[in-house]
């Protein structure tokens, strides 16, 4: 990190506690995040699917929006049914541009007299004035943490911690703890079952500190953050998505509700509609797609993809890739044409001058287990 | 041994050069998961990079500390990459150089300059 000033970054109320735990930081979309605590990237990855890891993601933008309409408002903007988006409810969603492509993917959730929405921390700035522009009148939170708590472990070590669980994958509920308002969400990153927790900055500490007394749990940096995602299929914004990406594109389909599609009872009338509309009845021309590298090598992003060894014109790109601790092996992710990106196709990827093979695989690579 | 500002040690083997990483650089690669060695009879030039190393995090390069022929490599590393972060300074050798200029070796810094270089 030479170079690195750590100076102008903001810090999380867990900045300290992050520190006391050996937390290497690093500067992350304009925080000081730990990267990786002592154990390492690997281990901290292992330790999440074995059991429970504690992630602080106090850096994420969590945005209130209230009031009669605020639903309808914030449908302008995504293409998903917020209106039919129930109480005690949480729903992936994805802010639009006029080109369809993706300024951001989101967390909405339902909390009864308002919703919570979490949004990226690179995007929370530009999100936020978005959603002033379109004439929403948001509060962004600035005195509420928010903490990850995944892995097979997580319910188990919530529970101790608050009394009280969400029951099922993006399920979520307010739980008055001696923490303070706790707003929970069934859900997360890392393709495990588990729950972001949405704390009181001032009690942040305390309810972390409470969380890693337990023994199944350890704090976990955000290169494991990255690894698990990775391995879970989920994209990153800024690399496997962004303003160049539709969600058609992106294999994110399933985020595009039914109401909103043509036919549907509000059909369009977010940003890009008719682009994504059009991309979902004849097909994209490209897709994200699951690659497996043959070997051992690692492809990271950026690494450029040819359809056949004596191709010369590049096909398309790795967007993510990194060795899967889970799996032991190399995996990426990256975008083809529609015709390429198929479970089993063979293409080549350049690393350091030399053609290397890999193959189009379905994601997850590592199952989910969410409790549906 | 010796140490170059590239944290690689260097451990003199009757007329050759041992090359490894060291215990400071292996902690800061964090865990080494792949491993890409030269070929046998390589002649290289010093800078040149001749190992690539990908850890979880960073892919990596080891350059070749001196000019000379590459004349053994170490290809245990290839199976167990691991073995970089568990023995750095011993069984974790990347590749063995016959130096064209023995010389070119005293130049470089003893273990006192190397810690005090990263401390």
């Amino acid at each position: 990190m030479k170079g690195a000033t750590l100076t102008d970054l903001k810090r999380t109320p867990l900045y300290a506690l992050n520190e006391e735990l050996g937390g290497k930081m690093v500067p992350f979309a304009g925080w000081e995040m730990p990267v990786q605590f002592a154990p390492g990237v690997m281990k901290e990855h292992l330790h999440t699917r074995a059991a429970c890891g504690l992630f602080d993601v106090s850096h994420m933008g969590q945005v209130i929006l209230r009031g009669a309409g605020a639903a309808e408002a914030l449908e302008a903007l995504v293409p998903v049914d917020i209106a039919g988006l129930k109480p005690g409810r949480q729903r992936y969603a994805l802010f639009t541009n006029d080109a369809g492509g993706i300024l951001d993917d989101l967390m909405v959730a339902n909390y009864g007299d308002r919703l919570l929405l979490v949004v990226n921390a690179a995007n929370a700035e530009a999100d936020i004035a978005h959603m002033r522009r379109a004439g929403l009148e948001i509060e962004p939170l600035e005195d509420r943490a928010l903490l990850a708590v995944q892995g097979p472990a997580a319910e188990a070590v919530l529970e101790a911690a608050t009394g009280a669980v969400p029951a099922r994958f993006m399920d979520v509920a307010e739980v008055e703890t001696s923490y303070g308002d706790l707003w929970i969400s069934r859900s997360g990153y890392t393709g495990e079952d588990g729950f972001e927790v949405s704390v009181p900055a001032s009690q942040a500490e305390a309810f972390a500190a409470k969380l890693l007394s337990h023994e199944a749990c350890e704090p976990i940096g955000l290169g494991a953050r990255d690894s698990l995602r990775l391995e879970a299929g989920l994209p990153l914004h800024g690399h496997d998505i962004d303003e160049g990406t539709t969600p058609v594109e992106a294999a994110l389909t399933f985020a595009l509700s039914k109401a909103r599609r043509p036919g549907g009872a509000r059909a369009g009338g977010y940003p890009g509609a008719e682009i994504i509309a059009a991309q979902l009845e004849h097909g994209p021309e490209r897709l994200r797609t699951g690659l497996l590298p043959e070997g051992r090598a690692p492809m990271r992003e950026g690494v450029q993809l040819f359809a056949s060894e004596a191709a010369t014109e590049s096909a398309g790109a790795i967007t993510s890739g990194a060795f899967a601790p889970s799996l032991q092996r190399p995996v990426a992710m990256g975008y083809l044409p529609t015709e390429l990106a198929k479970p089993g196709t063979q293409i080549t990827a350049e690393l350091r001058g030399k053609r290397m093979p890999l193959a189009c695989a379905p994601m997850p690579f590592q199952p989910s287990t969410y409790k549906r | 041994m010796k140490f170059t500002e590239d944290h690689e040690w260097l451990r003199p083997e009757d007329d050759l050069i041992v090359v490894g990483i060291t215990e400071h650089a292996s902690t800061q690669l964090g865990d080494v998961v792949f491993v890409e060695l030269p070929e046998l009879e390589t002649q290289v030039a010093k800078g040149d990079e001749v190992v690539v190393i990908e850890s979880v995090k960073a892919a990596s390069d080891i350059v070749a500390p001196l000019d000379g022929e590459i004349v053994a490599v170490n290809d245990a590393l290839t199976d167990n990459p691991a073995l970089v972060n568990e023995d750095p300074m011993g069984e974790a050798w990347f590749f063995k150089i016959k130096p064209a200029d023995m010389a070119e070796y005293d130049a470089y810094m003893d273990e006192d300059a190397y810690q005090d270089l990263i401390s």
